[in-house]
């Protein structure tokens, strides 16, 4: 039994071994130990969807997951992410549409909407709803947050089809 | 808030975990998918001697089908089950239910077992494993026992799971070739708690319904399997006779407790709603296509 533990995983495709008080969750292990601060904490009971990370390419709430858990797990975040170039277009299409105005929902809303976008390349309008509807945006009143997930899906689709 | 400091143990097989219970009782917490443990932990609603993280255990996130049994691993999370395709073919109540179980994120950790031995009464699972009579397994180091699904679910947050034991499966048996199923539920935004919800099952023979099954979530403090509600609803009269009957039978039946936003008269008008609406699409499924 442990109070602390010694665990090991990457994060944005770099390795790291670390030490971590067990209570501690993994949101606050990635703002506070690793000063990756994209990664935002609202609620702390997983009612906001504000901590959405993904853990071996699953969306997840970073606050409803022990730090130590992540133990030989493949985390990515907001910052790897955008880094990588994989969500420009939709990043592109938040700025274009006004998709955001305070931010602090958008690192997940992003990761969220990329998750959809991957699963269901034609989801609807409805869908793209039902699946943000565990992000709370409390400025844009969500229209232009699915207009821009839904342009940017359909400026993917046919770039799609030529691709394969 | 930040969770209270707690001992952790990553389980690695079962007998472990049922020493680790045999010793700590009922200062042990077991750690699933953590979707409800996480955030009463960060709430400081419960403060564990020792959590068990049973994430890690081999063969308990299983889905199949065994001699005409669904077996369903305790560590079977809701976006699994909702992407089944032998859950989608054999149980497909199930199936529908998991779309209204939060959200994508939550649906990726979240498990089968853990929410049934939470037995939250306005979860999805408890009252689908009711109306599909599931039978639950109890694993513990004295063996395992199976009790009916009905019977686990004693009271509010309430349980046969007893301190030493751990939900390792569920079996649920396939239903009868022709059953139909209607999952219906409300709630204020999509993923919220359910304000109330009703599993629906039925057989279908020469147009109608038979051996029909409602059992209620968000309906009283634990699933409510309404018998009476069912046998009132005979289909020897008028479907709108039969549907009235059913619905006025419902009150001796349910007593859902006020929330927030919804009187216990608001959650009982919303149940005969969603009786009804369940009760139109089993019987509509039960015509043949014209």
């Amino acid at each position: 039994m442990d109070t602390e533990l010694d665990v090991s995983f990457t994060v944005n495709g770099e390795t790291l071994t670390r030490r971590i008080a067990v209570r501690q969750n993994l949101v606050d292990f990635l703002r506070e130990e690793l000063g990756l601060t994209g990664t935002h904490v609202g609620c702390e009971h997983g009612a906001c969807g504000a901590c959405t990370v993904r853990i071996d390419g699953e969306i997840v709430r970073g606050c409803l997951l022990l730090a130590v858990q992540a133990d030989g797990r493949r985390v990515e975040t907001i910052e790897g992410v955008s880094q990588s170039g994989e969500i420009a277009d939709l990043q592109d299409a938040f700025h274009k549409r006004n998709a955001l105005q305070c931010g602090f929902c958008t690192p997940a809303m992003l990761l969220t909407a990329q998750d959809l976008m991957q699963k269901n390349p034609n989801a609807s309008r409805e869908e793209i709803r039902e699946h943000l509807s565990g992000n709370y945006c409390r400025c844009t009143g969500y229209q232009a947050i699915i207009d821009a997930v839904q342009s940017t899906l359909a400026a993917r689709s046919p770039r799609g089809v030529s691709q394969s | 808030m930040k969770a209270p400091p707690f001992a952790y143990v990553r389980a690695r097989e079962l007998p472990a975990v049922f020493a680790l219970l045999d010793r700590h009782g009922d200062t042990a917490r077991i750690l699933a998918g953590g979707q409800s443990l996480m955030p009463m932990l960060n709430m400081r609603v419960t403060q564990p001697g020792v959590t068990i993280d049973i994430t890690r255990l081999p063969g308990l996130a299983g889905i199949e089908l065994k001699n005409g049994n669904i077996h369903i691993g305790a560590l079977a999370t809701h976006a699994a089950i909702g992407a089944s395709p032998v859950i989608r073919q054999h149980l497909p109540l199930l199936a529908d239910a998991a779309a209204h179980i939060a959200h994508p994120a939550i649906r990726n950790r979240g498990t089968f077992g853990g929410s049934l031995a939470l037995a939250d009464p306005a979860a999805e699972w408890p009252a689908c494993c009711v109306a599909l009579d599931a039978q639950l397994v109890l694993a513990s180091s004295a063996g395992t026992r199976r009790i009916a699904a009905r019977d686990f679910f004693q009271g509010l947050y309430t349980t046969a799971l007893q301190s030493h034991e751990v939900l390792s499966e569920v079996v649920i048996p396939v239903p009868a070739a022709g059953t139909r199923h209607a999952f219906i539920e409300l709630a204020r935004r999509r993923g919220d708690y359910a304000i109330v919800g009703v599993a629906a099952l039925a057989r279908s023979q020469q147009g109608k319904l038979c051996q029909l099954r409602l059992a209620y979530l968000g309906a009283g403090e634990t699933p409510v399997l309404a018998e009476k509600t069912s046998q009132a609803f005979d289909l020897i009269d008028t479907f709108e006779k039969a549907l009235t009957q059913a619905q006025s039978t419902l009150a001796s039946e349910l007593a859902p407790a006020a929330d927030l936003y919804h009187s216990a008269a608001t959650k009982l008008h919303l149940a005969r709603v969603i009786t009804a609406r369940a009760l139109k699409q089993l019987v509509q499924l039960a015509q043949p296509a014209a």
